[in-house]
């Protein structure tokens, strides 16, 4: 099995795969981002309490974590035909990841940012810093390294749900996964495809953590 | 002179499940230019949400706050953030950003007003100067300690260049001896920068220390003001008998006899007044407590007498205590 084509054929399927993750990651974070920042100040214990607001998005946030990713895929097929041009590969599959993803980082922003001591942020108000300053350099600024360690998170899970994407032909190494160690019962080349998933998620994942690690000012 | 704070019927209510919290209730006080004002009262008595008024920080559900001429309650937000930066503040807990340095702590307040970054770094070198930490201008808060945490959040408070400083609980987490050196560079603040500061506490030797005035709260009410020395020498209400006795719970177990308060400045304790009172008398009394304190730069003396059984003694006793220029003050046995 070893011939150049199965070689080549893996690494671009790894190539495909870190694409569609890394991207989905971002506009994840581009979509992901705000809205969490939205449900954590307008939360009642936030800095601009507005429970009509925040309820609205915990309602859509909900739905959209509750709908399977699979069944998602599917569903939004005619956004991605409208966005992408065409509904299968690796950039058409990005779409659906981003909406499977984006509510699901919100969550941890959300989380990441009331972790901040309401005292530091009290302290920010009673110096006159207005809610923008506060949002920058207070709520974002002080759970930094809450916040990486969601962004590690992320990209574990995204590229968990990119696998998930071969399955319908949304490429990378999921995709050969099932196309080969599935449908044409070639047992060696799934398990090294799933061997490069493992290696891949531990590296990201040691990444993440060692940046955090390293932005972490609170222990002595 | 117009005072610097002038609270007018101000009231707070909370909602919570079990109904309405009244945190403060009709409260009215001022505070001059200058001035070292305490707050005291026990814990649940509405300090904290009286002071977090003084920047609305909470808002007073009644009531007006004017800080040296304006009314902070009618302000637009973008004019009350304006005005915080004129109202400095401290914590009990410190309340740094964990992720910056002392230096750039200190910087904050700088940046909210738009101070260049350069700048900015210089004059917080200065201000880490001035509480005596530049050494630790690069440690970050998690490498202080308490006193140190407290040094940078006073450095920070004078960066924005206050009139008033307001202290929450400030020094409820520091050792006595951390609390005295901070309280220190309190007064100095005071003194050189001619900044206003009021000053929030359940610890009566907090506010003996370096208060000018003081108000006793108790359960959202304020229920008695005055000097620190008024309040040492004479409590008049039960809350402010409680704070000033606080820690004296075994002169409860000598009950059954008349005990008498005696406080006296420095010059009376050069006279032998209790001496001569049991000379005078043939009777001799039992000394239950003395101490002498420091109240505002001037010896403060106050001893706690049991006297005679004899109803008659115990009479001409108090009067001829009061005689000699003493404060004299009969305690219910109750007094713990």
């Amino acid at each position: 099995m070893w011939d150049n084509a199965t070689i080549t054929m893996l690494l671009e399927g790894t190539r495909d795969t870190l694409y569609m993750t890394l991207v989905s990651t971002f506009f994840g974070y581009v979509l992901g981002l705000p809205l969490g920042i939205l449900l954590a100040v307008t939360d009642k214990e936030g800095i601009h309490p507005n429970s009509a607001v925040y309820k609205v998005l915990d309602v859509i946030v909900n739905i959209l974590r509750s709908i399977p990713f699979l069944i998602l895929l599917i569903l939004v097929i005619p956004l991605t035909r409208l966005l992408v041009g065409k509904t299968y590969g690796s950039t058409a599959t990005i779409v659906p990841l981003v909406i499977a993803a984006a509510p699901f980082i919100a969550r941890m922003v959300e989380s990441s940012l009331k972790e901040v001591d309401p005292g530091v942020v009290e302290a920010a108000v009673s110096m006159g810093a207005g809610t923008r300053t506060i949002i920058w350099k207070v709520l974002l600024a002080e759970s930094r390294t809450s916040l990486l360690v969601g962004v590690t998170i992320a990209v574990g899970t995204i590229l968990g749900y990119s696998a998930m994407a071969g399955t319908v032909g949304g490429g990378g190494l999921g995709d050969i996964a099932i196309r080969y160690g599935y449908y044409r019962y070639q047992t060696d080349i799934m398990i090294v495809t799933i061997v490069i998933l493992v290696v891949l998620v531990q590296i990201l994942q040691g990444l993440g953590m060692m940046l955090s690690r390293k932005l972490d000012k609170r222990k002595a | 002179m117009e005072p610097m704070i002038q609270v007018e019927n101000l009231c707070k209510s909370f909602s919570t499940k079990s109904g309405t919290v009244e945190a403060a209730r009709n409260i009215s006080f001022s505070i001059e230019k200058g001035e070292i004002f305490g707050i005291i009262g026990l814990s649940g008595a509405g300090k904290s949400t009286l002071v977090r008024c003084l920047n609305l920080l909470e808002r007073p559900t009644s009531g007006s706050v004017w800080v040296n001429g304006k009314n902070l309650t009618e302000l637009s937000e973008r004019k009350l953030r304006k005005e915080r930066q004129n109202i400095g503040m401290i914590f009990q807990h410190f309340n740094l950003l964990m992720q910056r340095t002392a230096l750039d702590n200190v910087c904050f307040p700088m940046e909210i007003v738009g101070i260049s970054k350069k700048e900015a770094r210089k004059k917080a070198l200065e201000y880490l100067k001035i509480v005596g930490l530049e050494e630790k201008a690069l440690s970050y808060p998690s490498q202080l300690s308490g006193g140190q945490k407290q040094r940078v959040a006073i450095a920070r408070v004078l960066a924005s260049d206050p009139e008033i400083l307001l202290c929450d609980e400030a020094t409820s987490a520091l050792d006595p001896q951390t609390t005295k050196s901070i309280l220190e560079l309190i007064r100095k603040i005071n003194k050189e920068y001619g900044i206003t500061v009021v000053v929030i506490t359940h610890e009566m030797s907090v506010v003996q220390e370096i208060c000018n005035r003081v108000a006793v709260l108790e359960r959202g009410v304020l229920v008695e003001s005055g000097t620190v020395e008024e309040l040492f020498r004479s409590p008049k209400t039960e809350a402010a008998r409680r704070l000033v006795f606080s820690g004296r719970a075994q002169i409860q177990k000598m009950n059954g006899k008349r005990l008498v308060r005696v406080t006296f400045k420095d010059r009376s304790s050069f006279e032998p007044v209790i001496a001569n009172l049991v000379l005078t008398y043939r009777t001799p009394v039992n000394i239950l407590y003395a101490d002498t304190k420091n109240i505002g730069g001037s010896a403060e003396g106050e001893m706690i007498l049991q006297l005679p059984e004899i109803e008659e003694t115990a009479e001409k006793m108090i009067e001829y205590l009061r005689e000699t220029n003493m404060g004299v003050e009969e305690l219910s046995s109750d007094v713990g």
